[in-house]
């Protein structure tokens, strides 16, 4: 495929927090549906990359490019880039208090474009919620204000169900999740892969691949990804642990 | 429409003071015995509130002017230049061209319709210093309520008036008391029989327009026991006025088993100075709230307070600051428990933008008797930027040791988590801000009115763009 055609291309990034570096040269390259499974341990970097491809602005990028279809996102802020269609999936959901999570719901969808009658919005909110197993009631409880970890994983997908973007980044949406949580969330994201969407999963376990099957999996070391491979990849992680990875480098 | 017209269409519409007295309308610039004998005079007062005014005069040249909140602007006050009377048929109206831009551009992005732009910015308003406009619903007066200015009530209800007038706010209270009671004029006089109930909120709307003029309105309400009210007074949208001293007294009597909202948003333009005594007392099991609302003025210094005099009495306060560029919001609650089994809880919320300054002075004291006493403060002030302030000034007397009492205070800013969530959504800067203050203000928008607040939300919506003079 040529250049053009790819969602995102990572080329040669280093990245820094404070002046200390966490991205160390990261090339990726992902491709219209793929799902790509970034692991490694906790501190690896991996994170880091989502982070940095939504614009947090508490990184800087030192050097090395991000192409989104084709734009350079250095150009584009935060926002920006969420319009173009890049969503984040928080690892971290943090609480708006005061703000109702549809009021928070429609804004975002007005925001990107989609401006839905409030009636049609009403049903729509209703199918999600059900489809995530969030209670109705929770239309109007404030974002994430005393939420559970699970709920507030539950809403960041039915956020990725409702904005529909084109990229994708989970940011270790299945950590803190019991079986049955983790079983409809990872549905959630099955079924956005199935309208098109690209993924950058990343996640410090194996266990989410079990029902989100990735294309391809890389394992991130000391900022860098260390090795890729297929979903077979996670299965020789899951047995043989990441400091198999790290003694392959040394 | 010719008036005779609206008058037929909405009954009894009541346009304030009488037309009976067409002869003085305007005392001179400063103050004096004489000026408030005019006042007195000119309204036809019974002699016990001439010698109410002329006491109160005393008072107001014997106290000092306070020493605390923000005594430069309050030393700046030149009491020898205003105009304490002004009856509404020798206004000088001001042109529509003498209204500043951004008021003009804030009327058009709120959307004020044209005719109340005009009134809001004191272009055609007909009457100045007395009550504007009170809607009566037959159906309220056909239950007993009696709801006019404080002229007419005080003419009408002279001995009800008499019993309650300055015996909660009295006129040695504090400078700015004793100078209202020497020359208040307008303001609302409320009463609601025992038992009754009403329904929709009682609205009255006060507006300084005339350059240089005081306002000194005077408010009393008599809420009967058993009964229920909730009387609004301001209005969100930007009242204009030329450098204006407003000075208002407020007096709120709950009877036993009663419930009264007392609900105000001001917006003054930002060169009045508003410095307000409101207080409310609450006998047996009464319940009082006030919902109090501050966004305009320069500066503004007021602190409602409720009484809880009477067993089982309950209060609450819940307010909220805007201190933009160039205000300081001055404002707080108190709440004093004299009776036992008596319940208050206080919720302040200030927002500081663009160097703007808010301060929370607060006072709960629980006395003696009053056993069994809880109450809760709740303060959260929330800095838009580094160059805004936000001070809390809570004090605490409690002389019970069986009173429960709670106290949170929290100082925050937008935090760049929140921010990044929001924009990470696709709102831009601006809406992911303005959504984070919304939500900080929320506990007090739902308490409001559907109208208030919509056209509160937007107005804040206007703050945060910066597009409000």
């Amino acid at each position: 495929m040529t250049e053009n055609t790819a969602v995102l291309k990572v080329k040669g990034l280093h990245a820094s927090i404070d002046e200390k570096p966490i991205l160390k040269g990261v090339d990726l390259t992902v491709e219209p549906g793929e799902v790509h499974a970034i692991m490694g341990r906790n501190g690896s970097g991996k994170s880091t990359l989502a982070n940095i491809i939504m614009g947090h602005p508490k990184y800087t990028v030192d050097s090395g490019e991000i192409i989104y279809l084709g734009e350079n996102l250095a150009d584009l802020d935060v926002s920006e880039r969420a319009r173009a269609g890049i969503f984040m999936a928080f690892q971290y959901p943090v609480a708006i208090p005061g703000v109702s999570v549809a009021q928070f719901l429609r804004t975002a969808l007005r925001a990107q474009g989609h401006d839905i009658p409030a009636r049609e919005f009403r049903t729509v909110l209703s199918a999600a919620f059900a489809k995530l197993g969030i209670p109705d009631s929770f239309r109007s409880r404030h974002v994430n204000d005393g939420f559970s970890g699970g709920e507030k994983k539950r809403l960041e997908i039915l956020q990725l169900l409702l904005l529909k973007p084109k990229l994708a980044l989970l940011d270790e949406t299945d950590s803190g999740l019991d079986i049955d949580a983790l079983r409809t969330v990872s549905q959630g994201v099955n079924e956005a892969i199935q309208a098109g969407v690209s993924v950058i999963l990343v996640t410090h376990y194996q266990r989410i691949l079990e029902y989100v099957k990735p294309d391809h999996v890389h394992v991130f070391l000391d900022g860098q990804i260390a090795m890729s491979g297929g979903p077979e990849l996670a299965h020789s992680l899951e047995a043989r642990g990441y400091d198999w990875v790290s003694e392959g480098q040394s | 429409m010719k008036d005779e017209n609206v008058q037929e269409l909405v009954g009894e519409y009541q346009y304030g003071f009488s037309d009976e007295d067409q002869s003085v309308f305007k005392t001179r610039r400063g103050l004096s015995k004489d000026i408030v004998r005019q006042i007195s005079e000119i309204k036809k007062e019974p002699e016990w509130m001439l010698n109410f005014r002329l006491g109160a005069l005393q008072m107001f040249e014997d106290r000092p002017m306070p020493r605390w909140g923000n005594t430069e602007i309050l030393d700046s006050i030149d009491f020898e230049n205003i105009i304490y009377y002004v009856k509404a048929s020798d206004r000088q109206a001001r042109s529509w061209d003498d209204v500043p831009e951004s008021i003009k551009d804030t009327f058009e992005r709120l959307g004020v319709p044209e005719a109340e732009r005009k009134f809001l910015a004191g272009v055609t308003a007909q009457y100045e210093s007395e009550v504007v406009y009170h809607s009566i619903q037959t159906e309220i007066e056909k239950l007993g309520v009696v709801f006019t200015d404080m002229d007419t009530g005080l003419r009408e209800h002279g001995d009800l008036v008499k019993q309650y007038f300055g015996t909660l706010v009295p006129p040695n209270d504090n400078k700015f008391a004793s100078l209202n009671s020497a020359v208040w004029s307008g303001g609302s006089f409320l009463y609601v029989p025992p038992g009754v109930h009403v329904k929709i909120p009682l609205q009255a709307y006060f507006r300084i327009n005339l350059r240089d003029m005081g306002q000194f309105e005077r408010t009393l309400i008599i809420v009967d026991e058993g009964a229920s009210v909730h009387y609004i007074e301001g209005c969100t949208a930007p009242t204009y006025a030329s450098d204006s001293l407003h000075a208002a007294v407020v007096e709120v009597f709950a009877l036993p088993g009663s419930k009264v909202r007392y609900t105000t948003i001001q917006n003054w333009s930002h060169n009045v100075l508003n410095l307000v005594t409101k207080r409310a007392r609450a006998y047996a099991g009464a319940q009082v709230e006030w919902v109090d609302g501050n966004i305009g003025s320069g500066l503004t210094m007021k602190y409602p307070a409720i009484h809880l005099t009477g067993e089982g009495a309950h209060g609450e306060m819940l307010s909220v600051a805007f201190a933009g560029k160039g205000q300081h919001q001055d404002a707080g609650a108190k709440v004093i428990h004299f009776a036992p089994n008596t319940t208050s809880t206080i919720t302040s919320k200030s927002i500081s933008k663009a160097g703007g300054r808010s301060s929370y002075r607060g006072l709960v004291k629980v006395l003696p008797n009053a056993t069994n006493a809880k109450t809760s403060v709740n303060c959260d002030a929330l800095l838009l930027d580094a160059d805004s302030r936000s001070d809390t000034y809570p004090t605490m007397e409690i002389a019970n040791e069986t009173a429960q009492i709670g106290h949170e205070a929290t100082v925050s800013k937008i935090g760049d988590d929140q921010m990044f969530y929001l924009q990470s959504r696709g709102l831009s800067e601006a809406e992911a801000a303005l959504m984070i203050v919304n939500g900080f203000i929320e506990p007090f928008v739902k308490e409001l009115p559907m109208e208030y607040s919509v056209e509160l939300n937007r107005l804040i919506q206007l703050e945060m763009e910066g597009s409000v003079g």
